[in-house]
């Protein structure tokens, strides 16, 4: 873990209110492990004050985040310039646990709600170089929400996409379409489920996960100041006692939370 | 090279730069991130008797150049600490300065005297921010309440006692008066200020406990003042805290009073600050030809 002034290398908006940014982190690139996260300065004045959670969304050599444009920070964030450079803390947390694997044993199924692909892309590259078969379902509100379909796809061939409104993919939520590919593919197979998504879904995901008796790992996202378990704002409720989504996550065992 | 020693109580410090109670973890969270020897002295994350489980989420959230908390001292409590994490503070080399808060003053006492025991902490800073069981309010806002805590852990331990004053009060000189009467060492000031934010269109209270505690850069100039009306008025030393962000603002506490000063929310924003305060002091006091950083304490006539 470090922090560091780094220079960004491009920010583009990729869609409506998406944008990607790399930055030259060759150190967070070399040491940063699917589902970490960075904490990013999106000013070097005190406004807005607190650094900015973003998942590591991708590595090769930089760093690249995908983000969302929610507030201020992000609003910021999304008019720098190729040049401009910023502070990065990272790499922070516990990311996603990667199985170990005997004959293609177990299968992995990805599931990313909305903004919530950003750290699964990284995770699905690492999944498919350990040979791990890798299923990635994407949901969104609507087609041109949609996030990293070719991202997953180039990692992948196994992509299916849901909208709720039924634009682009199948219709409903990525539940919905959970089952579904639950049913068509049936595996003899252990399966570990990796999801990241707001918070209705992750819920959502996880009972199916432990009706089926699935391993889930599920990333969180909490307000968080620090970042380094230090402020303590970011408790999270474990059968194990309150851990920090920060240190011990973001992310968890589902069967680990009191949801 | 200017001289940057202070002395709190019977600490000898570096420098006058403290990492501030819950800002600072249990200092390992920072080993990589600043040189903890580089620091005047660590105040480690408020203690209790016994482990607490904190404040419902949310328990941060942002305001204008500031942030509330409301942690709730969310902490394993004694036993863990001295078995957990006085190990690694001890072989530190910085001075360790142990927070405590308690229910009621037995626990002070209890806590210190455990505290006292172990040499490698150099102080204990009383977080008296905290419900006073005899009547309404904190012990923090009653002279009466904070003289008899003071006492009770002065009776304990020969350590360095920092009381640390809470600003939502009426009048602080009084509150520092009776701190300073019972045998503290020095005083800290300030802990955050009460507040509040609400999310209009969840209609919904921004913390988990409604209300919670300001700090940051906001807080300063009400800090400020706070520090100075009291070291004018009493005679032990008077820590500074509230809103400092980097050298300058370390420097104008000092100015108005303060021997030393402690640096909080902004290990936040940036984890290598306290040692970028302190190189800043010592470049300021080199640029304007002062020998030693005392000359600079509650001075404010001017530069001739
Ligand atoms: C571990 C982690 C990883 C994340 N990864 C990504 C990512 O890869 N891409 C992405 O777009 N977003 C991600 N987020 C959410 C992102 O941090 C917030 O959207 C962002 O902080 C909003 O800042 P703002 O100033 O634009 O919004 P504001 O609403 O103005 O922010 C106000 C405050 O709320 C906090 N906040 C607001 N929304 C969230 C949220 N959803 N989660 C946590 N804190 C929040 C901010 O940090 C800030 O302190 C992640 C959050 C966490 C905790
Ligand atoms: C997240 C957080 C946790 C804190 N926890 C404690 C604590 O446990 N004990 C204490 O005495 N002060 C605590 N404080 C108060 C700080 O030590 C300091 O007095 C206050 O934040 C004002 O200084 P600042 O503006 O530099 O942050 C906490 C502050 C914050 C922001």
């Amino acid at each position: 873990m470090k922090d560091t002034r780094v220079k960004v290398l491009s920010n583009k908006k990729i869609s409506h209110v998406y944008y990607k940014m790399a930055l030259d982190a060759p150190y967070i690139a070399r040491t940063a492990k699917p589902g970490q996260f960075v904490q990013i300065r999106c000013n070097d004045s005190f406004e807005p004050l607190l650094r900015r959670p973003f998942s590591v969304h991708r590595v090769n050599g930089n760093i690249e985040i995908l983000y969302e444009t929610v507030g201020s920070g992000t609003e910021i964030l999304s008019n720098k310039k190729e040049g401009d450079k910023i502070n990065i803390l990272g790499p922070l947390g516990n990311g996603f646990t990667l199985p170990r694997t005997t004959n293609g044993e177990p299968r992995a199924i990805i599931i990313a709600g909305g903004i919530g692909a950003a750290p699964l892309v990284y995770l699905a590259e690492e999944l498919t170089k350990k040979k791990i078969k890798t299923i990635v379902l994407i949901g969104a509100k609507t087609k041109n929400l949609i996030l990293c379909e070719k991202d997953f796809k180039k990692a992948t061939p196994e992509v299916y996409v849901s909208t709720d409104d039924g634009t682009y993919g199948s219709q409903g939520f990525v539940s919905k379409l959970f089952h579904k590919i639950l049913k068509t593919t049936e595996s003899k197979f252990e399966t570990i489920v990796y999801v990241c998504g707001p918070h209705g879904m992750l819920k959502c995901i996880a009972d199916i996960c432990q009706e089926r008796k699935f391993k889930c790992q599920v990333s969180l996202e909490e307000k968080m100041a620090c970042g380094i378990g230090v402020c303590l704002g970011c408790a999270v409720k474990t059968k194990s006692g309150t851990k920090l989504a920060c240190e011990d996550g973001p992310v968890f065992n589902a069967s680990e939370l009191i949801w | 090279m200017a001289k940057l020693e202070v002395k709190i109580g019977k600490i000898k410090l570096k420098n006058p730069v403290m990492a501030a109670s819950g800002t600072f973890g249990y200092a390992k969270e920072f080993e990589k991130l600043v040189n903890l020897k580089h620091i005047g002295a660590i105040i480690t994350k408020t203690i209790t008797l016994n482990p607490r489980q904190g404040n419902p989420m949310p328990r941060i959230c942002e305001t204008s150049a500031g942030i509330l908390n409301a942690i709730g001292l969310q902490n394993e409590g004694i036993d863990n600490f001295l078995k957990e994490k006085i190990p690694y503070l001890s072989k530190i080399g910085t001075p360790i300065i142990v927070s405590i808060s308690g229910n009621n003053i037995d626990e002070f006492f209890i806590l210190a005297r455990r505290l006292d025991k172990i040499k490698s902490i150099s102080g204990i800073e009383l977080n008296i921010s905290c419900p006073n069981i005899n009547c309404e309010g904190l012990v923090a806002q009653d002279t009466k309440e904070t003289h008899e805590v003071v006492k009770a852990v002065r009776k304990i331990t020969d350590k360095t006692i920092i009381t640390k004053l809470s600003p939502n009060v009426t009048d602080i000189v009084k509150i520092a008066r009776a701190a300073e009467n019972a045998g503290s060492d020095a005083v800290s000031l300030v802990n955050t200020f009460f507040g509040m934010a609400i999310d209009i269109n969840t209609r919904k209270p921004k913390l988990g406990n409604i209300t919670g505690g300001l700090s940051g850069p906001c807080i300063k100039p009400i800090a400020l003042r706070m520090v100075y009306e009291v070291s004018k008025n009493i005679d032990i030393p008077v820590i500074g805290i509230g809103g400092i962000m980097n050298a300058n603002d370390a420097i104008e506490f000092m100015m108005a009073g303060a021997a030393a000063i402690q640096v909080g929310t902004a290990n936040f924003i940036e984890p290598g600050v306290c040692d970028k305060i302190v190189k800043g002091i010592e470049e300021y006091l080199k640029k304007h030809k002062i020998e030693k950083i005392e000359d600079i304490a509650g001075n404010l006539d001017g530069n001739n």
